[in-house]
């Protein structure tokens, strides 16, 4: 009973919040209503025994691309009145697509049909005596190793290629390279310094650069009369 | 006593006893951690801290949190209110929800899921949140570039814990923080994945946001960073957020790397001691350290931070889990 009920409680904030993400004229809160989606489909998961996926979702959606979604959507600058100005001329082609997923949806729920395979392992989703992670692993590096690594190198050359197209080199910026710092002579010493002694009083005011003959004599400034 | 075990409604009862008398100590560590912070820093610096209200001071938390309630919320003019006020609710409640299925003894676990490490990787990455709804919210310039700043931080240095994870998972072939620690009784993996354990620890500071990373509240540029616009409880609740994630943080390095509620060493004067005293004092001993480095080193630049997190940290990190997977598959130590 509280599967069930946590099931519908799941599935109506997920289509609520959905809907919201559409509707909401803000786009922060639209992203944040994403947000709230993302993790209702990882109850809905959760409630599937599907516990692996549930907290991958999260992690990967909810905690990285979401927060790059966000960070983008607070930095632009919208002016809504230009956002408006298309609806007219744009309305007919969204209606159109949003038809043609409507009737998918409702193949899918009419006329499609399981393969009588895949029908037992519809309600089965943890095999007898492996975890949900060992589950997955076993198909995913086994049978399935090249298109996961395929999708691996997709991702990997598309990260490259928006660094190319992004990255800049401005001539007369000057970069801090730490191993250049580190690796020069005569920046660093340690000197082992008598107590109550200031570094002045024994004549070492900074430390030895290769370009300075020696370090001047300090002058030791008693200051008034004796 | 049936009840309690198989009727929906004393599971219920049962749940939420658990669940109290894991969150009354935390947050009354939370109270003394804050204490213990300025004692520390005041010993380090050479200074006495807080030592006027109560003996040696031991009720300065509560004059703190007093003061915090009696003083006025403000929400500014400009701000989305519900938003402004989400955000330290949101930050409070993920630092207490991702205690549920921290074991500190064995089997002394809220909820011992087949998934922990998971649950508390998806909980501490929704963390930046409510640092980023805060900074939205306030409709402040400071608050919004400490918003940012948190936001590009926490997404770079998670990347690196991720793998760090993964090392740790690889050698013990479960995903349950119960599993973890118990495969850590011959040795704490602290020791053979040293440069991970590292690693980790100072991500975790760049996690929590604490020194020498905490540019997201860099008083000295920002003010103080996306909670400058708040006050009273909103802002302790921020403030309790921050130091119950530093505890939770601790007790991940403690389970992950210094065998949990596991002694030292298994012979007689430390197993009389038991499970969760150790856990506890491993975790007051990362503590002290989150502090000693608070004392000791300066903030870093931003660049820098970026730096040590993409260049140092990642390859770093990758490489280490390549070695391991490699160590272990040839010496056919892998966990069945």
């Amino acid at each position: 009973m509280i599967a069930t009920l946590s099931f519908y409680a799941f599935a109506a904030v997920l289509i609520a919040s959905a809907v919201m993400v559409v509707t909401s004229r803000n786009p922060v809160h639209s992203v944040l209503f994403l947000i709230l989606a993302f993790f209702n489909a990882a109850g809905l998961f959760l409630i599937a025994g599907a516990e692996f996926l549930a907290m991958i979702l999260v992690i990967v959606y909810v905690g990285a691309v979401a927060v790059l979604f966000l960070f983008v959507v607070m930095m632009l600058d919208i002016d809504f009145a230009q956002m408006r100005e298309g609806f007219q001329r744009y309305a007919p082609i969204g209606a159109i697509i949003g038809g043609i997923l409507l009737l998918e949806l409702f193949m899918v729920v009419t006329v499609w049909r399981f393969a009588p395979e895949a029908a037992a392992l519809r309600l089965n989703p943890n095999p007898e005596g492996v975890t949900n992670a060992e589950a997955l692993g076993r198909i995913l590096y086994t049978d399935y190793i090249y298109l996961f690594q395929g999708s691996g190198i997709i991702l990997l050359v598309a990260m490259v290629g928006a660094i190319v197209l992004t990255h800049r080199d401005r001539p007369g910026t000057k970069r801090q390279d730490v191993g250049v710092q580190v690796a020069r002579a005569g920046t660093v010493s340690v000197r082992s310094v008598p107590t109550g002694a200031g570094l002045k009083e024994i004549g070492i005011e900074r430390p030895p650069s290769p370009d300075d003959e020696k370090p001047r004599q300090v002058e030791h400034q008693h200051g008034g009369h004796h | 006593m049936d009840f309690f075990f198989t009727h929906p409604l004393g599971i219920l009862i049962l749940t939420v006893v658990k669940a109290l008398a894991l969150l009354v100590p935390l947050l009354v560590g939370v109270a003394y951690l804050t204490y213990a912070e300025r004692k520390v820093l005041a010993a380090m610096q050479l200074r006495k801290g807080p030592n006027v209200v109560g003996p040696f001071g031991l009720f300065q938390p509560f004059a703190d949190a007093i003061k915090m309630l009696m003083k006025e919320t403000i929400v500014p003019t400009g701000a989305n209110r519900v938003l402004f006020l989400l955000a330290p609710m949101l930050t409070f409640a993920l630092a207490m929800i991702a205690w549920a299925v921290i074991p500190v003894n064995d089997g002394w676990a809220i909820a011992d899921i087949n998934v922990g490490i998971l649950y508390l990787f998806a909980i501490s990455s929704l963390g930046v949140y409510g640092v980023i709804i805060a900074g939205w919210a306030s409709n402040s310039k400071y608050a919004f570039l400490g918003a940012m700043r948190s936001a590009a931080q926490m997404v770079s240095y998670e990347v690196s814990m991720g793998f760090v994870i993964v090392t740790v998972l690889l050698c013990v072939g479960s995903l349950n923080l119960t599993e973890i620690v118990r495969a850590q009784s011959t040795i704490w993996f602290a020791i053979p994945l040293f440069p991970m354990f590292v690693i980790f620890f100072i991500s975790t500071l760049a996690e929590t946001n604490r020194a020498p990373f905490d540019l997201p509240e860099g008083e000295s540029e920002l003010v103080a960073g996306f909670f400058v616009e708040y006050s009273s409880m909103s802002f302790a609740l921020f403030f309790l957020g921050e130091y119950a994630n530093m505890i939770l943080m601790s007790a991940l390095t403690t389970i992950l790397f210094l065998g949990g509620w596991l002694p030292p060493i298994d012979i007689a004067p430390f197993n009389w001691v038991p499970g969760p005293v150790w856990f506890v004092a491993k975790i007051c001993l990362c503590l002290f350290t989150f502090i000693w480095v608070r004392a000791t080193f300066p903030r870093y630049r931003y660049d820098q931070l970026m730096r040590l997190g993409w260049k140092v940290f990642l390859p770093l990190s990758l490489g280490w889990l390549v070695l391991t997977a490699f160590v272990l598959k040839l010496a056919g130590w892998l966990p069945a």
